[in-house]
């Protein structure tokens, strides 16, 4: 017996909204429909006219996750335009914080993946040391998840040696919480039973639907932009990129367990290194006419910005491509064939951040299925009327 | 006066208002266990250490909005809950804390009540599996789907684990069974297997961690109890407290030995085992992570089932021995 289920758009796997329809005979899942547009915010064209300062808050916010991965990635490319070069202090700083939004990412990650999995004790435990990383970031910014420390030229707040040491002493505790989630992750029979062979994505696979980040990386393709395209400090620190073979979500769980250990390394050679100087120079208020492409590598994946300028101080436009768009493609075909069970664990092993992804919406009729374009005003008008006229609607099907 | 005793002891002692309690207790117990084996407090607030807190989310659940959803088969959904209590209720006046008396087999301790309570225990499954069924929920219906084949994995293995101990007292009443072993201590240590297989068994018909699987949040939002809401699902969730109570007090009766002492000191017997047998099942719980359905079968066949008739062997050739 085949039948359709709705996973969303509200569902407790999913943190955002998010519609996939599945349709499953049995437990066993034949066909995957995504369907975006729940959560479209209208950010690029927000951007467009605000200033270039204004701009790094607003990019801040497409995610509440990596926050600082858009703002730093906006801000590259906008220097790049500007012609600016930041001071190697701020770049420090600026990337020391990278890293440790990558290690609080991922940890919240691991716990994700064990409550996904119904493993609720590794949840507890992982996010009870997500908050030492997330009181560093605190320490240094002064925000919890909005660190809001680039400026156009740099960073906007210095480190001093008791903030160094207390960065060093929260690393040391984490690395050796991480080894012990790693042995869990990776040896836990149940956990394990879970996720080995679970949403397979095959490494040809993985190249040919341009899968990103720790999928890709998970699938045996050692992709990550700060090694193939170093960038700033990451061609002065040594790190690997760490990879899995076993194309599964056991290998996505190794691969972020394993890119936390090299993230420590990251940050441990970074404060060691850290060189003397200005944090920031002054930036212009104007931008000369051209266009740039940022990447950076998020916890996520690649993220890329593509900015235009016109020679005013506000950008002609913006473009935003989030890591979790570019991993869609792979989720269908990880999806297919596998148990409704596998659903939440497949689904948030590419750590899916929905809205950050959305930038579109599109209005299809329940009844027809007919796509539309439709003014807001418009919209809103077809709103009142509906609510005034209709009868309340008892029995409603919601339309597969 | 033999009315009213039989009144009070439905009712009050070991009735309604006792299981009622000493459940909740065990909930409470359950829940503070698995907090702090997590590195969380539990629950702290209501009462005492938070001893009301499992009382005062039933009497919040009571007082929630009741939906019955338009599609679903209504007689059926409004009384599955009802049915459910009482079918565990019933099992929980079986127990032998409150009938130690071995010479005077009433209408609660009778030859055969050992098969009585485990079939009384298995007509929950049954009723979620209904109650999911008549909701008329896709999710509702795949949990439903999902509490009938894990009856097929697990059904099996704990009727021949609780078995086991039965048939080397030679005795089908469990007053009879804990008298045996408490007169013969030693032997309890021949059936360990047998209740190793009888405690995840027991973890799989109450429905919990790694055996959540029909009501798995993450993947079928409330599973069989998507759509029940209000008293139903404080109900149901009741019906599952008291569930742990007696099945733990089946394994204490059974593999440890049971409730000497009479009224007093035995029930002190009875609440010490019974949380010693919950405190292995929030351990299961905490440590271990949701399987697949699939797997709970598999491993119920190719681990579970294969252990018990291990275990029967010994009993078996043991009694032989002994004899």
């Amino acid at each position: 017996m085949s039948f359709q289920i709705p996973i969303g758009p509200q569902h407790p796997a999913l943190k955002e909204p998010i519609s996939l329809r599945m349709t499953v005979e049995g437990e066993v899942i034949t066909g995957v429909d995504i369907r975006l547009g729940y959560n479209h915010r209208g950010l690029e064209k927000l951007a467009e006219d605000r200033n270039w300062i204004q701009n790094i808050y607003l990019t801040e916010r497409i995610c509440g996750i990596c926050s600082h991965s858009h703002a730093t990635c906006y801000v590259q490319g906008v220097e790049r335009l500007m012609e600016l070069a930041p001071p190697r202090r701020g770049l420090y700083i600026r990337y020391l914080i990278a890293e440790l939004e990558r290690i609080h990412s991922h940890l919240l990650w691991l716990g994700v993946a064990g409550h996904e999995a119904g493993f609720d004790s590794f949840f507890m435990y992982t996010w009870r040391d997500r908050e030492v990383v997330m009181d560093l970031l605190e320490m240094i910014s002064g925000n919890r998840v909005h660190y809001a420390i680039n400026t156009i030229g740099g960073v906007r707040r210095d480190l001093d040696a008791g903030q160094i040491a207390k960065i060093q002493e929260g690393i040391v505790t984490l690395r050796k919480r991480s080894e012990y989630y790693f042995y869990i992750g990776a040896n836990e029979p149940s956990f394990v039973a879970r996720i080995a062979g679970v949403g397979y994505l095959s490494k040809e696979n993985a190249v040919a639907l341009c899968a990103v980040g720790p999928v890709a990386r998970a699938s045996g393709v050692a992709r990550d932009v700060r090694k193939d395209d170093p960038w700033a400090v990451y061609d002065e620190v040594d790190f690997e990129v760490a990879t899995a073979d076993s194309c599964d979500v056991l290998g996505r769980v190794v691969v972020r367990v394993k890119e936390l250990l090299e993230s420590y390394k990251i940050c441990e050679q970074l404060l060691k290194s850290l060189p003397a100087g200005d944090i920031a120079v002054k930036a212009p208020r104007k931008a000369k006419p051209g266009e740039v492409v940022s990447r950076y590598e998020a916890p996520r994946g690649e993220n890329i910005h593509y900015i235009k300028a016109n020679g005013t101080d506000k950008p002609e436009r913006l473009k935003v491509r989030a890591p979790t768009l570019a991993n869609y493609p792979a989720t269908v075909e990880m999806l297919r064939k596998g148990f409704i069970a596998d659903i939440p664990l497949i689904f948030a092993a590419i750590d899916p951040c929905i809205c950050c992804a959305e930038r579109t919406v599109t209005l299809i009729a329940a009844g027809s299925g007919e796509e539309s374009v439709v003014r807001m005003s418009d919209l809103r008008r077809r709103a009142i009327a509906r609510h005034q006229n209709a009868p309340v609607k008892r029995n409603a099907v919601w339309p597969l | 006066m033999a009315a009213l005793r039989t009144l009070l002891y439905l009712v009050v002692y070991p009735g309604l208002i006792f299981l009622f309690v000493y459940s909740t207790f065990c909930e409470w117990f359950d829940r503070k266990v698995y907090a702090r084996l997590q590195n969380r407090m539990g629950p702290t607030h209501t009462g005492r250490f938070g001893l009301l807190q499992p009382i005062a989310d039933f009497v919040k659940l009571l007082a929630k909005e009741d939906v019955v959803p338009e599609a679903a088969d209504k007689r059926l959904f409004k009384v599955l809950p009802i049915i459910g209590l009482a079918v565990v209720s019933t099992a929980g006046l079986l127990l032998p804390v409150w009938n130690f008396d071995l010479a005077a087999p009433g209408f609660t301790s009778f030859s055969g009540d050992i098969i009585v309570v485990l079939y009384l225990l298995s007509l929950p499954t049954l009723i979620l599996f209904l109650a999911a069924w008549s909701s008329a929920n896709p999710f509702s219906t795949i949990g439903g789907a999902r509490v009938l084949t894990m009856l097929f994995g697990y059904e099996v293995p704990l009727f021949l684990a609780v078995l086991g101990p039965a048939i080397l007292a030679d005795s089908w009443r469990l007053a009879e069974i804990a008298a045996f072993y408490q007169a013969k201590p030693l032997l309890l240590l021949t059936n360990l297997l047998g209740f190793i297989v009888a405690v995840i068994a027991v973890q799989a018909k109450l429905e919990r961690t790694p055996f959540d699987i029909p009501h798995a949040e993450t993947e079928i939002v409330g599973g069989t109890f998507t759509e029940y809401s209000g008293k139903k699902l404080a109900l149901f969730r009741l019906t599952f407290d008291i569930e742990m109570v007696v099945s733990s007090g089946l394994l204490a009766a059974v593999f440890l030995g049971g409730f000497p002492g009479g009224a007093v000191v035995g029930f002190l017997h009875f609440v010490v085992k019974t949380l010693f047998v919950i405190f292995l099942l929030s351990l299961l719980r905490a440590l271990t992570s949701r399987i697949r359905v699939d797997q709970v079968v598999s491993f119920a066949w190719k681990f579970l089932a294969p252990l018990a008739v291990l275990q029967l062997l010994v009993t078996i050739l043991l009694k032989g021995l002994l004899s």
